[in-house]
């Protein structure tokens, strides 16, 4: 099993690497959108300090549903998903893999660029730890989120008009949390609470949405 | 008793179940609403501080007490359809969506219409209002996915799956919500908070809140016998029936 | 409550409190009429298109 799963862990990472273009949207997007509100609002410090958690943190939130539907959608289609279901790697393993290359290539590159975006937004580099530490620990769950949502609509040929729906809402807990520890931080005050409640949904989203991911996975290869 | 619930689960006896019972539980809704209603709107005193505008209460409560035990009810049925493959727990799940969903809905509005005089908006980040908002967009996208299926065993179970993740993630949607609230101070003037609500405005409440609930109960059997019909349209006993 | 006026004016909260129960009683006939239309028309439509079967 061992050896089948490091195989798999190579794969993943390949075809990743592979396609390093595609992976390279979502941070645009990322990009784009944080650097499109001060031209919306007004470029005053004081409000772009304000807005810049909920800012990066909703940019977060939206860049992780851009290129969502495609992370098990080639392997339906050209049914190597048939044979994971088989191979002696359970395939909660195998989502679970899948979810984590999928947040080295395009979590982890946002949480870096996070702190470029937040001086931008003239966010105080006092508290720009606590930001980087909310992220680490929210964009996994929301990309954990994002592969349940992912599984369940893998089957279908439209699927990115519903993900934004079966996914978003779920994700509130994480918005709040999120950016209400950098705002918090912003304001000078102990951040350690909304930290702890974000680990702790963190642990509970390893643990719980591998298998809704792998019964995702099941119900769309049935039929 | 086993075996009686065991037949309850067959779809064509759950069919004639529900015709028979269905019309009772209609009537004794009815009853229940009439009596409420009048309790609430007519013999309730108005309240010290909001005066007659808490009446809104006797729709409010019970609308949002119904989206959210709806929700759990349909999110447990659709784990059994999908743990047990019993096909008529998956009907059950797609027949309590769409009442749900009007009933965050309907918490929704009344809410905002109690806010105005209230708050003095229509709408106010509170956090009631906020995660009823949430509640119908989980709503929502059990609907859209039990629906976006050629095959509608496949969206039973795929939006089983998703129901039961939005149940587990609805109490931490809640108290994120309440928590992010109280950092505001948010206004909050719902009459549930007093501790001295007096028993001829709490008894219209419960008998409200017991109508709605038969209600509820009522309209999920009509709308299984829907569901049943459209999912056993071809089998041997729809034939008969017809 | 003592009289009908004053029911219908409801302390000066009227423009408040009859939307409400107004849309409520609205979704709650809505909800309560669909169905029993859905159930009919589908059975209608079964049934001829199971006396189209037997026909020929």
């Amino acid at each position: 099993m061992n050896g089948a799963l490091v195989a798999l862990i190579r794969r993943d990472l390949q075809l990743a690497y592979r396609r390093r273009g595609e992976m390279v949207t979502p941070l645009m997007f990322f990009i784009m959108v944080t650097a499109l509100f001060p031209l919306g609002l007004d470029p005053e410090p004081m409000l772009l300090r304000t807005l810049a958690p909920g800012v990066i943190w909703v940019a977060a939130l939206l860049a992780g549903l851009v290129g969502l539907e495609s992370l098990f959608k080639s392997d339906y289609e050209d049914g190597s998903l048939e044979l994971m279901v088989l191979c002696p790697v359970p395939l909660e393993l195998v989502g679970l893999v899948r979810v984590l290359t999928h947040w080295l290539i395009t979590g982890l590159p946002l949480v870096i660029l996070a702190p470029l975006m937040g001086m931008l937004l003239s966010f105080p580099s006092s508290a720009m730890g606590t930001l980087l530490i909310g992220l680490l620990l929210g964009t996994p769950i929301l990309s954990l989120l994002g592969a349940v949502g992912a599984a369940l609509t893998v089957g279908l040929r439209r699927s990115g008009m519903l993900l934004p729906l079966l996914i978003l809402p779920l994700a509130v807990p994480v918005l709040i949390f999120g950016a209400r520890s950098a705002a918090m931080a912003v304001a000078g005050d102990d951040v350690s609470g909304p930290l702890y409640l974000l680990g702790a949904m963190l642990a509970l989203a390893l643990t719980l949405s591998p298998f809704a991911i792998a019964g995702g996975l099941r119900v769309s290869l049935e039929n | 008793m086993f075996t009686w619930f065991h037949k309850l689960a067959s779809p064509p006896y759950f069919y004639k179940f529900a015709q028979n019972v269905a019309p009772w539980t209609g009537w004794i809704t009815l009853l229940l609403l009439a009596a409420g209603l009048y309790g609430g709107l007519w013999l309730a005193p108005p309240d010290y501080q909001q005066g007659d505008g808490f009446r809104i209460i006797y729709i409010h409560v019970p609308s949002a007490w119904m989206s959210m035990s709806g929700y759990a009810f349909m999110a447990i049925a659709a784990g059994i359809g999908l743990i047990w493959r019993m096909k008529l727990a998956s009907a059950v799940a797609a027949a309590a969506a769409p009442l749900g969903a009007s009933f965050a809905f309907l918490a929704l509005v009344t809410g905002s219409l109690w806010g105005k005089p209230m708050w003095g908006t229509y709408w106010v980040w509170d956090a009631r209002l906020t995660s009823e908002l949430i509640l119908l967009f989980l709503y929502f996208g059990f609907m859209a996915l039990n629906r976006a299926f050629s095959e509608q065993r496949t969206g039973d179970r795929a939006s089983a799956i998703l129901a039961l993740v939005g149940l587990v993630n609805l109490p931490i949607i809640h108290y994120s919500v309440v928590w992010w609230n109280t950092l505001h101070q948010g206004p909050t003037v719902f009459v549930g908070t007093h501790s001295d609500i007096s028993m001829r405005m709490l008894v219209p409440l419960l008998v409200m809140i017991a109508a709605f609930m038969l209600y509820f109960a009522t309209f999920v059997m009509k709308r299984l016998q829907f569901e049943i019909i459209r999912r056993e349209r071809s089998t041997a006993w729809i034939r008969e029936l017809l | 409550m003592k009289s009908w006026h004053e029911f219908l004016i409801m302390g000066g909260y009227a423009a408040y409190v009859w939307p409400a129960y107004a849309i409520t009683a609205v979704v709650l006939i809505v909800n309560a009429w669909l169905p029993g239309r859905q159930l009919r028309r589908l059975l209608k439509d079964l049934k001829r298109r199971m006396h189209e079967e037997e026909k020929p």
